[in-house]
């Protein structure tokens, strides 16, 4: 395309390019540095850029205090579940919404656009009451429901844009061999489609991880809890244990770094493919 | 909900029919089908959203108008716009509003410069190129809530990375204490949701860019067209769409967005980092859902308002251009 690039314009580029990188993973190795200091060189001046003694002891002090590893697990039963069940539905709402033409369609589409764009905290009240009444407060049911729910319409126009690249010659092939719709979607479209839906998961999952209001709300006793919701805790008692905390920051962000990472390209497809051409 | 239009399936390859008169019932009883299947496929999302998010939206909204508080659930009457003069008579709104559109503009604006520039030139090959768009793209990975934390870390008054780098590099003498004086705090989360906010432009750009036709530079190179003027001449205008309809999402978005300053100060000092659904949240944690929701609602009035009006302008822009 453009064929020639001069010195300074190459200068530039590299430049602003390596600055930006800085700027981005800055924040994270400083995260990383404080989790590893011995409790006492997090207080020490001047600041230790490096580590003077690696040190484990925040790490076990979350494990010990704090009972992280229940708000690990609670964090994964309910991040699993709900990314589960949330791409499967979304898998059947965003089939129909790519391949079919049918009157409310464009109501739908907009209906979870909306979702999007509306504060999801006028809904918390009420969130909470019904929750109360189905007696799914403080239950991890409960959360997952609601997480799925969350899930689904962003979710739907992710995989939609997936469909779109898929022909529907192939699972019209399938159907004239004798599979019903919903086996040439699962035998035939899902294994084409295996990168789109495991993005589609990881998005999911991440989100669910990630989410802090509506655990805050739903889940009350400290067994229950989600890691954010436990985090909101830490933060709001008086002082912070930025020792303990980093440790629960690192311990929260790598996994979905590391499903990020594999997952990245695909999701920058479908958050293209759903808003660009949307 | 799910009724499938009349329309002949032109897609499932039935062969269209000869005669007029068997027609009918063929094509009825194959639209029913594929309504049924339609309706099947749906009804699981729509039942979660609807349930799940519709109801409780729609609950919420009428909650602005009641009294409604979970201290004293016996009286829930009718209080017409009660909450809303609560709003409004509160000295903090103004301050809070205000907030709202600092935060917003404040942190669109370089998110959306940055964004451009890194657009513009991650579109050019180079080695290495996938993993440095995965290592810029990983903030996406993190939760605002998190990015907060970090953020509140590194902006520590005493112990914080900001200060002590400020320092060595000789801008300031002595430290700041970021977030606890008002004009500062705000300064600090707006930098933090910049640093989270910038990748979202650089895809979204960036996937735009590539759907410019080389032909269109490469004609713009032989007019003997500089940077600059191919830059606002024709990448820009050729991308504008998308660009106005991601400022737009941005824009509502950021609005709805209390996690990074929800982390850092609270809203504090003295509300002075509030923004409306920061203080929003403040509202439901004291369970005064009346208020909150009210709150909820001029949130909407507001980004309809702007959306529309937003929209309007991009039109007539277009009408203008075309």
């Amino acid at each position: 395309m453009i064929v020639t690039e001069t010195t300074p314009a190459r200068i530039a580029r590299i430049g602003f390019l390596g600055l930006w990188l800085v700027i981005t993973i800055f924040p994270l190795y400083w995260i990383i540095v404080t989790s590893f200091k011995a409790p006492g060189d997090i207080f020490s001046y001047p600041l230790q850029y490096w580590p003077a003694e690696f040190s484990f002891e925040n790490y076990v002090q979350l494990f010990e205090k704090a009972d992280f590893g229940t708000y690990v697990v609670n964090s994964l039963v309910v991040s699993t579940a709900a990314a589960t069940v949330a791409t499967l539905i979304s898998l059947l709402s965003a089939y129909v919404l790519a391949r079919f033409e049918f009157r409310s369609k464009s109501a739908i589409l907009m209906a979870f656009l909306v979702t999007q764009m509306i504060p999801t905290f006028i809904a918390l009240g009420p969130l909470y009451l019904l929750m109360v009444e189905l007696g799914l407060v403080d239950d991890r049911f409960g959360l997952i429901l609601v997480y799925v729910a969350v899930c689904i319409p962003f979710c739907t126009i992710m995989l939609r844009g997936f469909f779109a690249n898929i022909p529907d010659a192939l699972e019209e092939a399938a159907m004239i061999d004798g599979c019903s719709r919903l086996g040439a979607l699962f035998r035939v479209i899902v294994p084409v489609m295996k990168p789109g839906i495991v993005a589609a998961f990881i998005f999911n999952f991440v989100n669910c991880w990630n989410e802090l209001f509506l655990s805050v709300t739903l889940m009350n006793k400290d067994e229950n809890k989600t890691i954010p919701t436990a985090l909101n805790g830490f933060i709001t008692s008086f002082n912070i244990d930025w020792g303990s905390m980093s440790a629960a920051a690192v311990l929260t962000i790598l996994p979905t770094m590391l499903l990020f990472a594999f997952a990245s390209r695909y999701i920058v497809q479908g958050l293209t493919a759903g808003a660009v051409k949307g | 909900m799910t009724t499938v239009e009349e329309r002949p399936p032109t897609r499932a390859g039935a062969p269209a029919p000869a005669t007029p008169a068997p027609a009918p019932r063929r094509r009825r009883a194959f639209t029913t089908r594929r309504g049924l299947v339609v309706a099947a496929f749906m009804l699981p999302a729509a039942i979660f959203v609807g349930v799940f998010i519709y109801y409780p939206m729609l609950a919420g909204s009428q909650m602005a108008f009641r009294h409604w508080n979970l201290s004293n659930l016996t009286d829930t009457s009718w209080i017409g716009l009660q909450n809303f003069a609560t709003i409004f008579a509160d000295p903090a709104f103004g301050v809070i509003l205000g907030n709202s559109v600092l935060w917003v503009v404040a942190s669109i604006v370089p998110q959306l410069v940055i964004g451009f520039a890194l657009a513009l030139w991650l579109r050019r090959k180079f080695r290495f190129r996938g993993l440095y768009q995965a290592l810029i793209f990983f903030p996406w990975a993190i939760s605002g809530f998190l990015i907060g934390i970090l953020f509140r870390w590194m902006f520590n008054g005493e112990f914080g990375v900001v200060n002590d780098l400020l320092m060595k590099t000789g801008v300031i003498d002595q430290g700041i204490p970021w977030l606890a004086q008002p004009d500062t705090a705000m300064f600090a989360v707006i930098i933090a949701n910049i640093w989270y906010g910038v990748t979202f432009f650089a895809i979204m750009i960036l996937a735009a860019l590539q759907s410019v036709p080389d032909e269109l530079f490469e004609a713009a190179a032989l007019d003997g067209a500089g940077k600059v003027r191919t830059l606002f001449k024709i990448t820009i205008p050729y991308i504008s769409t998308t660009l106005a309809l991601t400022v737009l999402l941005r824009v509502i978005w950021i609005f709805n967005f209390p996690d990074i300053i929800w982390a850092m100060t609270g809203g504090g000092p003295a509300n002075q980092t509030h923004i409306i659904t920061t203080w929003m949240i403040t509202f439901t944690q004291k369970g005064d859902y009346g208020v909150a929701s009210a709150l909820g609602l001029i949130v909407v009035g507001l980004l309809l308002v702007f959306s529309a009006f937003y929209l309007m302008a991009l039109r007539g822009k277009k009408e203008v251009s075309s």
